[in-house]
C-alpha cells in the first residue's frame, strides 16, 4: 500500500474512476462476456472488489485493465457456480471457454468497445424508444428511474422497454460491432436520430420538471461529442452544431414563468456567444466536407438566426436558399412549412400566405398545430383577423403542450 | 444461428406482373438462392400458393374448427419462406438485402429458437409420468 494515500483517498479514487471509466469496463466486459446482464453485474463486482483491496494493496498503475480482468474473472465465476446448479446453464459453460484474456488484446480495442456499444444500443432492429433508453441507460450510464423522469413515464415501463430490448439483441442475436461499410449509412442515420430524439425531449417539451429536461440536451451533447471522438464524421458535426445553436438560445426561449418568447421577441444579448461560436465553426468545418446532410443544413440555418444582430437584419435569402437545398435532401411538409415562413420574411406575409394555403391544401399537415398557428400569424399580419381567430382555434384544438396552449391563447386575446 | 425469413407480399400486384415480367423475377429469385447455397446459407426454402388456397384451424369451444382463408385479413400475405444460417442478425439482414425477392415482398427476418433444451427437459417430464 502507498503511504501516502488514505483509505479515504483511496474510496474517493475509487469513486472519480467508477465515473471516468465505469461505462468503458462495461464496454469492454460485454464484448467478452458476450452478455449486457452479465457485463452489468460484472462491472459492479468489479468495483466492489476494487474498494476492498485498493485500500490493502494500493490503487494499480493501469485502473481499467485491473476492473476489466476483474469482472471477466468474476464473470467466469459466476458462470461456474450457476452451472453447478443448473444443467441447462451447458450453453454458458462453453461459453467461458470462449472467453478470451482481455489482457492480450486490450488497449487499441477499448475506444472501439465504446462505439459498439452505441452502434448496438441504436440499431435499427430495435424499437425507437427502447434505442433511446438503452442508449441512456447502458452508453449515458443513467438510471431507469432518471430516464423515466425525464420522459415523464414510469421506471418499470422504462425498465420493461430495456429489458425486451437486451432480449431481442440476445435472441436475434444482434451483432456487438461496428457495421460494415455497406451498414455504415444506415447505421449511422439511426445514431444520429436517436441522439437528436434525446436533445429534442429535453428542449422541445415542455411540461415536468424544467431541470431534468434541460439535462437530457447537455446528456445529448456530452453523447454526441463522444460519438465524433470515437468516430469523425461531418454529419454528425453538423448534428452538434444544430443542438449547440438551439442550446445558445435556450435562456432567452421562455420568460421566467416558463411562457413561450418567439425568436423575433428574444432578448438576443441573453443568447450563449461561446456556444454560438462553436457551433458556427463545426458548421462551415461539415460544410466543407461535402459530405453533410439535413442535420448541418439544419444547423447552417440556425446559424445564420443566431448570427443575425435582428430579425430585420437576418439576411432571409440566404436562409430560402438553405430550405431549398434542405428540400432536395430530405423533403418534408414540414421543412416546406419552414421554408414558407421564411419566404414570408423575405418577400413580405402575402407572398408566405400564399404558399402556406398551397402547402396546407396538399392535407399532410391538417392536424400539425404549427401549420396552423403559422397561417393565423400571417393573416393576422395582413389585417385578416376573422381568418387568423380561426386558424389560432384550430391550432389551439390540436395542441396538447400546455406552453404552447398559453401561448396560443394569449395570440387569441390579443386579435380582440 | 438459424433465421426463419418470411416473405410477404401483395399477390395482386404479383399478379399483375406480364409473363416475361414474371419469368424474369422468379430466374433472378432461384440464382441467388443459388449463391445463397453455395455459401452455405441456405438450409431450406419454399414458394407457397396463393392466400386463397389457406385454410385455418383454430379451437372454438373446446373443438376444432376450420375456416377458410389466411390467419390475418391483410393486405400482404405469406408468399413464401426461407431458412437460412447466418452468423448475426446483421448478416442475415445483409443476405436478405441483396435478395432479388425484395422488389415484390417484404421480408419477415424471425431467429429461429433453440429448443433442445427443452426438448430434453420435456422427454425427461414424459418418461416420468410413463414410469408411473
Amino acid at each position: 500500500m502507498k503511504s501516502e494515500d488514505t483509505t479515504q483517498q483511496i474510496y474517493e479514487r475509487v469513486d472519480a474512476i467508477y465515473r471516468a471509466e465505469s461505462r468503458r469496463v462495461f464496454a469492454t466486459l460485454i464484448r467478452l462476456l458476450g452478455d449486457f446482464d452479465l457485463a452489468e453485474e460484472a462491472v459492479q463486482t468489479a468495483f466492489a472488489a476494487a474498494v476492498e483491496q485498493w485500500p490493502r494493496e494500493g490503487v494499480p498503475a493501469n485502473p481499467r485493465a485491473w476492473l476489466v480482468s476483474a469482472g471477466r474473472f468474476k464473470a467466469i465465476d459466476a458462470l461456474r457456480r450457476r452451472a453447478r446448479f443448473d444443467a441447462t446453464v451447458g450453453e454458458a459453460m462453453k461459453h467461458i471457454e470462449t472467453i478470451t484474456d482481455p489482457l492480450a488484446s486490450e488497449q487499441p480495442e477499448v475506444e472501439d468497445d465504446r462505439l459498439r456499444l452505441i452502434f448496438t444500443c441504436c440499431h435499427p432492429a430495435l424499437p425507437p424508444d427502447a434505442q433511446v433508453a438503452l442508449t441512456l441507460r447502458e452508453v449515458c450510464g443513467l438510471t431507469t428511474e432518471e430516464i423515466a423522469r425525464a420522459f415523464l413515464t414510469s421506471a418499470s415501463a422504462i425498465a420493461q422497454r430495456i429489458v425486451r430490448a437486451k432480449a431481442k439483441i440476445r435472441d436475434a442475436r444482434i451483432p456487438y460491432d461496428i457495421p460494415s461499410r455497406a451498414e455504415l449509412p444506415n447505421r449511422l442515420d439511426a445514431v444520429l436520430r436517436v441522439v437528436y430524439l434525446v436533445f429534442n425531449e429535453g428542449y422541445a417539451a415542455s411540461s415536468g420538471n424544467s431541470l431534468t429536461r434541460k439535462d437530457l440536451s447537455s446528456e445529448a451533447i456530452r453523447l454526441t461529442r463522444l460519438f465524433l471522438e470515437l468516430f469523425p464524421d461531418p454529419e454528425a458535426e453538423g448534428l452538434l452544431a444544430l443542438m449547440l445553436l438551439h442550446e445558445s438560445r435556450r435562456a432567452a426561449r421562455t420568460t421566467p414563468d416558463g411562457e413561450v418568447i418567439l425568436l423575433d421577441d428574444q432578448d438576443r444579448s441573453l443568447w450563449d456567444g461561446q456556444l454560438i461560436a462553436e457551433g458556427a465553426a463545426l458548421v462551415r468545418k461539415a460544410l466543407s466536407s461535402r459530405r453533410f446532410g439535413p442535420y448541418t443544413l439544419q444547423a447552417a440555418i440556425a446559424a445564420v438566426h443566431t448570427e443575425a444582430p435582428s430579425s430585420e437584419a437576418t439576411d432571409w435569402d440566404e436562409i430560402v436558399g438553405i430550405y431549398d437545398l434542405l428540400m432536395r435532401v430530405d423533403p418534408s411538409p414540414v421543412v416546406e412549412l419552414n421554408r414558407a415562413v421564411a419566404v414570408a420574411m423575405r418577400d413580405g406575409p402575402e407572398a408566405g400566405l400564399q404558399q402556406m394555403e398551397a402547402l396546407l391544401a396538399k392535407g399532410e399537415l391538417d392536424n400539425y398545430p404549427l401549420a396552423h398557428s403559422t397561417k393565423a400569424e400571417l393573416c393576422r399580419r395582413l389585417g385578416q383577423t376573422e381568418q387568423a381567430r380561426a386558424s389560432f382555434e384550430q391550432a389551439l384544438a390540436l395542441t396538447s403542450q400546455e406552453q404552447q396552449r398559453r401561448f396560443l391563447e394569449k395570440r387569441l386575446a390579443e386579435l380582440e | 444461428m438459424k433465421y426463419m425469413c418470411l416473405a410477404y407480399l401483395d399477390e395482386k400486384k404479383f399478379e399483375a406482373l406480364t409473363e416475361a415480367e414474371r419469368n424474369a423475377f422468379m430466374d433472378a429469385c432461384f440464382a441467388y438462392d443459388e449463391v445463397l447455397r453455395a455459401k452455405g446459407h441456405f438450409l431450406s426454402g419454399e414458394g407457397l400458393e396463393s392466400a386463397r388456397t389457406a385454410t385455418t384451424v383454430r379451437v372454438k369451444s373446446g373443438k376444432p374448427f376450420v375456416t377458410d382463408g389466411p390467419f390475418m385479413e391483410t393486405k400482404e400475405q405469406l408468399g413464401g419462406l426461407l431458412i437460412l444460417e447466418a452468423k448475426d442478425l446483421d448478416e442475415a439482414t445483409q443476405l436478405i438485402s441483396n435478395h432479388p425477392g425484395i422488389a415484390a415482398a417484404g421480408f419477415e427476418i424471425r431467429p429461429i429458437a433453440d429448443m433442445s433444451g427443452a426438448l430434453q427437459a420435456s422427454e425427461k417430464r414424459r418418461r416420468a409420468t410413463a414410469k408411473t
